[in-house]
């Protein structure tokens, strides 16, 4: 069976390489949104923590024995825990000035941990064993479906409409989106808006950690492996305009998808099919798909 | 005061290569041009382009295609290189003005990135390679550049020639518009301007001037290479705009001269070591030096009320 001239199997397998990068996009770009919500920051360190995660997930596995699934609760804590000291130490004398800063500002810390992990690991990249429950594959007549890649998938989605759930539907939820409108009242409203914005910075980050444990098997460990990624992301990000949270994860995994299929059609427009989309939606709608204003 | 501070530093501009080494001499002015330029937007406008590597990488390869296979004279090189980086400063700043703030800064980083997968896969650019083998050749056909010391001058004319424009375009009454933009934007709009229009003639400006400074660089260098378009290099000329003093006249070259220094002293001595020391400068800056070396020096007189 063909469609558009190429065997179903190839057709397949790339949608479902684009739909594992569109779930690493959507996983980072909603990190980024959460981030910039409440504290209005770009986090331009969070490709670096997206590669701490997958090096905290190594490290754990060959210097400390700790299995795949250790490190996907582990890495995401410790991650979580820097960006907590990076938002108390530093984060937090910019609030007052124009946001600019905070962007040149993460900017210097990507830079300082990528040189850190460039001069312990070098720049080559570190392979990271597939565990052993998710190992081999399905066969499902068309094609033949890797676990690992499809728990990909499902772990990210889990991940992403958990992070909906609790911010749509729960009261904690309501505390933060309150404090992204008006921080002032909601401080006054009792609420300790500061350890609020510290947490979500550091869960953002966290987010991150977690997708660069998912990261690890798929892709090498290198310390370039979170800067590359980071720009298609903000692409994504502009694209679907970090409105809404639903908007950053549909934005993610569609423009992963339309990245898998332009590999089909034309291999060498796939590294910069992400920024003509960014380009046409700008003419098109400059707030982005999901944008406000 | 300032008139001053110019007239000493151009006459240190003509003596300097006899006393330091003229490369390094031309690697400073080069990236100086370029901060100067970048300067022109993020002090003067506000507007943090991410994307000025594209402008500079662009430029540098247009003159090296120019120069090595159609054989211009390096005067055309320049000015070819020049103008193909306004013109792509002004796709990028049509599509990048419609949004500000951090929204501008990540679509220029995207569009720059965008250049940068074009330049690599174009086979005409030599890939990973770089464009090699560029000939310095002969300036309006007469004087050679194969000595440094004539080069160093052309470099000087062309840095002098930038910064004046730079400096033209912030006193002129266009610049005073470009900084009531900056103030307040939606008073300038009320005020009847189109801010838009001018955003966008000042983007191309310093497209074009980043372009100079990149052709120019080429023709130093002889080459013209993956690391010029690398988003990078942006965030390299932010640094030295930022550590030389944002908004300032002379901020950009110290920050440029500060940074090249430090970049050619240490490459060899401590490795990877370079891009932490780099970002620890970035971070330090943000946080505590935020008017730069010269917007520091500048308060510091005030203070004790020299001028």
């Amino acid at each position: 069976m063909e469609i558009l001239g190429m065997p179903t199997a190839v057709l397949a397998s790339q949608l479902l390489v684009g739909l594992i990068n569109g779930s690493f996009y959507a996983v980072l770009s909603l990190g980024l949104a959460i981030i910039f919500g409440l504290l209005n920051i770009i986090n331009f360190a969070h490709g670096a923590m997206y590669m701490m995660g997958a090096f905290v997930a190594w490290i754990a596995l060959t210097k400390f024995g700790i299995s795949y699934w250790g490190a996907l609760v582990i890495a995401p804590v410790l991650v979580g825990a820097f960006g907590v000291a990076i938002e108390r130490i530093l984060l937090r004398r910019l609030y007052k000035l124009d946001h600019l800063y905070g962007l040149l500002l993460t900017f210097g810390l990507a830079l300082i941990v990528e040189g850190v992990f460039r001069d312990q690991f070098g720049i080559s990249g570190q392979s990271y064993e597939v565990p052993e429950a998710l190992a081999g594959g399905i066969p499902l007549g068309f094609m033949f479906l890797p676990t690992y890649r499809a728990w990909v998938v499902v772990a990210a989605l889990t991940v992403c409409f958990g992070t909906w759930f609790m911010i749509e539907k729960t009261k904690l939820g309501a505390y933060l989106r309150a404090g992204t409108e008006n921080p002032q009242i909601v401080q006054a409203l009792g609420i300790n808006v500061p350890v609020l914005i510290t947490l979500t910075y550091g869960f953002g980050v966290a987010l991150a950690a977690f997708a660069g444990v998912l990261a690890a098997p798929v892709f090498q460990v290198s310390p370039v492996m979170g800067s590359n990624l980071l720009i298609v992301v903000f692409a994504v990000v502009v694209i679907g305009g970090m409105g809404s949270i639903l908007g950053s994860i549909f934005t993610g995994l569609g423009l992963g998808v339309i990245e898998g299929l332009t590999k089909v059609v034309y291999p060498e427009g796939s590294s910069i099919v992400v920024f003509v989309v960014m380009v046409i939606v700008l003419f098109i709608r400059p707030a982005g798909l999901f944008g406000r204003s | 005061m300032t008139r001053a501070t110019l007239a000493i530093l151009f006459v240190f501009g003509l003596v300097a290569p006899f006393a330091i080494y003229p490369t390094f001499l031309m690697k400073v002015l080069c990236f100086g041009l370029f901060a100067c330029a970048f300067n022109l937007l993020l002090g003067f406008i506000g507007l943090l382009s991410f994307g000025h590597a594209a402008f500079l990488g662009v430029s540098g390869y247009v003159c090296g295609m120019m120069m090595r296979d159609v054989g211009v004279t390096p005067e055309l090189g320049i000015i070819s290189g020049t103008l193909a980086a306004g013109l792509l400063g002004w796709l990028f700043g049509v599509l990048a003005i419609r949004r500000t703030g951090i929204y501008f800064a990540m679509i220029t980083l995207a569009l720059a990135q965008m250049v940068f997968f074009l330049v690599l896969q174009v086979r005409a650019t030599g890939g990973e390679d770089g464009f090699q083998g560029v000939p310095r050749g002969h300036l309006l056909g007469v004087i050679d550049l194969s000595s440094n010391m004539a080069m160093y001058y052309l470099v000087y004319a062309v840095f002098c020639f930038g910064f004046f424009v730079v400096h033209r375009t912030i006193h002129s009454p266009f610049g005073q518009i470009l900084k009531a933009i900056r103030e307040n934007e939606a008073r300038a709009i009320s005020l009847g301007y189109d801010v838009s229009r001018f955003k966008l003639v000042a983007f191309v400006i310093s497209a074009a001037l980043a372009g100079m400074a990149g052709a120019t660089k080429t023709l130093v260098f002889q080459l013209a290479s993956l690391t010029d378009v690398h988003w990078h290099m942006s965030g390299e000329v932010v640094l030295m705009t930022l550590l030389g003093g944002l908004g300032t006249i002379f901020g950009p070259l110290v920050g440029s001269a500060l940074v090249v220094t430090l970049e050619s002293e240490l490459s060899d001595k401590v490795g990877s070591w370079v891009s932490v020391i780099m970002g620890a400068i970035f971070v330090l800056c943000v946080l505590t030096l935020r008017r730069g070396i010269v917007g520091e020096f500048k308060a510091l007189l005030k203070r004790v009320g020299v001028s």
